[in-house]
């Protein structure tokens, strides 16, 4: 079946979905009376025109680089984890159980007890589903939705109960110690010398890019990626060769909801700095679009995440200076998952018919079929 | 607790139980044609928005109805297009929509009404008035006068005034669409067909039978059944659409339909059970059963929870249809 070269599928067709969910997109914003070439402007220059754009968009992007990981991860084992946003929460209450309960004396040790809080907590949170999948069948996609709804339900309880701060009425714990507080980008940049907006960014970035790297390496350099990939390919050529599916979807279930704890990583422990009842907005969402889009490979999940980051920071400019609200994020979100996830096949197949038949016109099997 | 709370919990059941079981009944029909659907809450809130708004702009309810079934079946379509013609995939197609539902709904409503996301408040015809059962007024004005004349009354006579009477229209479309939804599916021609297409599609092709059309058939009924929800959300139970009022519901009507197990009947009790447990997390702040609080949070994640317990098998087991979630591809 496979008819296309490998750049039209890694580059050309995300590429055709993109602009047609960008085009749909500019023909809403018509259709509510602003221009969409002048939207379009604003929002590039509010994502990445000066230090503060990059700094927010950035911010966003390592969200979504975490979340959209994760995705990616069970997406190569062909498991649908749409409960990202469920272990992003149990993450951020796994970080900030870490941060508050031990007295930390400087962020360098917070920060790998937080990760491991993070990760173990996400993960936790998806072991349940990938139990019930791998033992007793229940479908991962339906119990990982189900386990949003119970995460946010019990981070609620624990926040106006357990964990709020005594007298107060704010829902929310204690804010995190001063020590524990991530090294910003302007920081940084700062002792450098080089000025750079106030912006939550700060060093959970580079764990992201870490992370990715790390994604890379287990995918495709590791024996228990190898058989991620066989499993996703195939559940019985896998289980012929000798994979056991129950330890697949475990180990790529707990993966990925450790990935998506780790989110909490830069979004509470980097920006909020205490556990709020909201901690995630929708980033655990997001990671589905951007993992569609990166084509579940860690690199395209970056360049997705920076591309979903920018678009986070260009709404908010675009809300701020014209009258569209936020929510056209939202939608141009919905046409990418659209477009790049779900008809797919529209550009897939006529593509594949005229690269078919170019491709036959030379001598040499340009198409890498059999 | 007396007689008369107990009436007014569960007359408050029926009214939070109705949009979850029409979206419930939606999601019957799709997914036994083998149709996943987890857009059911994306075309309520369409559906919501889009009854509110024409509501308040034309006054009728009856064209906001229509409008929100419109663009219910619109969005039905949609899904149709991308899981059924393109053979993308279903689960992802439900992502996309619930997104393009909770975003174009809010920019809509912003650049019609400006009001922040939401419609005006609706009033008189523009919302579906309460349907007095014949005698209830009387029996309601028989209780008052009981009270009046200084004598504890039974409060039996409430089942009848306050809990079966004095509902909108759609809630007794809802109910009456359960029997409605058995008999198509369960005694007729086209629903053998349907549930058919749902668990081997390959024999329904080879009887000449066209999958494709079947399924489209299914999932505009589950259009127009989810913009009946979306409409008794916003201009029955609510009087005009706020920013992501569906607040979930679609997601509880598809656990209620994995807890039903995919039958009609069982989904009524599926989706009361469910309505009730809103109905009660809304009046009290804590329940104390047994000597033990049982906080409101449990309430509310208790469907969620029970869905799980079922899709795991430890009580009954739930065996969707075979073939849901699965493109149909022709052989050749």
């Amino acid at each position: 079946m496979d008819k296309l070269p490998k750049w039209a599928d890694v580059a050309l067709i995300p590429l055709i979905n993109l602009l047609l969910a960008l085009l749909v997109s500019g023909l809403v914003v018509l259709l509510i009376g602003e221009d969409p070439v002048e939207a379009l402007q604003i929002m590039v220059r509010g994502a990445v025109g000066s230090t503060y754009g990059w700094g927010y968009t950035l911010f966003y992007a390592t969200n979504f680089i975490f979340t959209g990981l994760a995705v990616a991860v069970a997406f190569h084992a062909r498991l649908f984890n749409i409960g990202g946003e469920g272990q992003a929460q149990l993450g951020a209450l796994g970080v900030a159980l870490v941060v508050l309960w031990v007295p930390w004396p400087h962020w360098t040790l917070a920060l790998p007890a937080a990760v491991l809080g993070g990760a173990l907590f996400g993960a936790a949170w998806a072991a349940i589903p990938a139990y019930l999948q791998a033992r007793r069948g229940s479908h991962i996609v339906i119990t990982t939705i189900m386990f949003n709804f119970i995460a946010s339900a019990l981070l609620v309880y624990l926040l106006v109960g357990a964990l709020k701060v005594p007298g107060s009425m704010a829902p929310e714990t204690a804010r995190f110690p001063e020590t524990t507080f991530l090294p910003t980008a302007r920081d940084i940049f700062a002792a450098m010398g080089i000025s750079f907006g106030r912006t939550p960014l700060n060093i959970s970035f580079v764990l992201g890019l870490a992370a990715c790297w790390a994604t890379w390496l287990l995918i495709w350099r590791t024996r228990l990626g190898y058989e991620i990939r066989a499993f996703g390919q195939s559940e019985s050529a896998a289980v012929y060769a000798g994979i056991s599916p129950f330890r697949i979807i475990m180990l790529a279930m707990l993966i990925s909801g450790g990935l998506a704890g780790m989110m909490a990583i830069n979004a509470v422990m980097g920006e909020q700095q205490r556990l709020l009842q909201d901690n995630v907005l929708g980033a655990g969402f997001v990671g589905i679009a951007v993992a569609l889009m990166g084509r579940s490979h860690p690199l395209g999940v970056l360049l997705a995440a920076i591309l979903f980051g920018a678009l986070y920071q260009g709404g908010a400019e675009l809300e701020f200076e014209t009258s569209v609200p936020r929510e056209m994020v939202v939608v141009i979100q919905a046409l990418v998952i659209l477009f790049t996830g779900a008809l797919d096949g529209m550009v897939r197949r006529p593509l594949s018919r005229m690269f078919l038949r170019f491709g036959r016109r030379r001598p040499a099997p340009a198409a890498g079929g059999e | 607790m007396d007689l008369l709370t107990i009436i007014q919990i569960l007359d408050s059941t029926v009214r939070l139980a109705t949009p979850l079981l029409l979206a419930c009944l939606a999601g019957l029909f799709s997914e036994r044609a083998g149709v996943i659907d987890i857009g059911l809450e994306g075309k309520m809130l369409v559906a919501a928005f889009f009854s509110a708004a024409v509501a308040a702009a034309t006054g009728s309810v009856w064209l906001g109805l229509a409008a929100g079934v419109t663009a219910s079946v619109t969005f039905a379509l949609i899904h149709g297009l991308a899981s059924i013609t393109f053979r993308g995939d279903q689960l992802i197609s439900g992502v996309a929509i619930n997104f393009l539902a909770s975003g174009m709904t809010v920019l809509i409503a912003q650049d019609w009404f400006s009001q922040g996301g939401r419609t005006p408040s609706l009033t008189g015809g523009a919302r579906f008035s309460e349907i007095s059962l014949p005698g209830a007024t009387a029996l309601r004005e028989g209780y008052r006068e009981t009270i009046a004349d200084g004598v504890e009354p039974s409060g039996v006579s409430a089942i009848y005034w306050d809990l079966i009477s004095g509902h909108t229209l759609l809630v007794y479309v809802a109910i009456a669409m359960v029997p409605v939804s058995w008999y198509v599916l369960f005694r007729t021609r086209f629903g053998l067909r349907l549930r058919a297409v749902g668990e081997n599609p390959g024999a329904v092709d080879t009887a000449g039978v066209s999958v494709v059309r079947l399924r489209y058939a299914a999932v505009v009924i589950a259009g127009v059944l989810c913009g009946l929800a979306g409409a008794y959300l916003a201009t029955g139970l609510a009087a005009g659409f706020v920013k992501d009022m569906t607040a979930g519901r679609g997601f509880i009507a598809l656990a209620a339909l994995i807890f039903a197990k995919w039958r009609p009947w069982y989904a009524l009790f599926a989706c009361l059970l469910f309505g009730l447990l809103e109905a009660v997390g809304n009046r009290f702040q804590s329940i104390d059963i047994l000597g033990i609080g049982i906080p409101t949070q449990f309430m509310q994640a208790l469907p969620y929870i029970l869905t799980v317990v079922i899709l795991a098998g430890f009580v009954g087991r739930a065996i969707p249809p075979r073939a849901g979630g699965e493109p149909y591809v022709k052989e050749r």
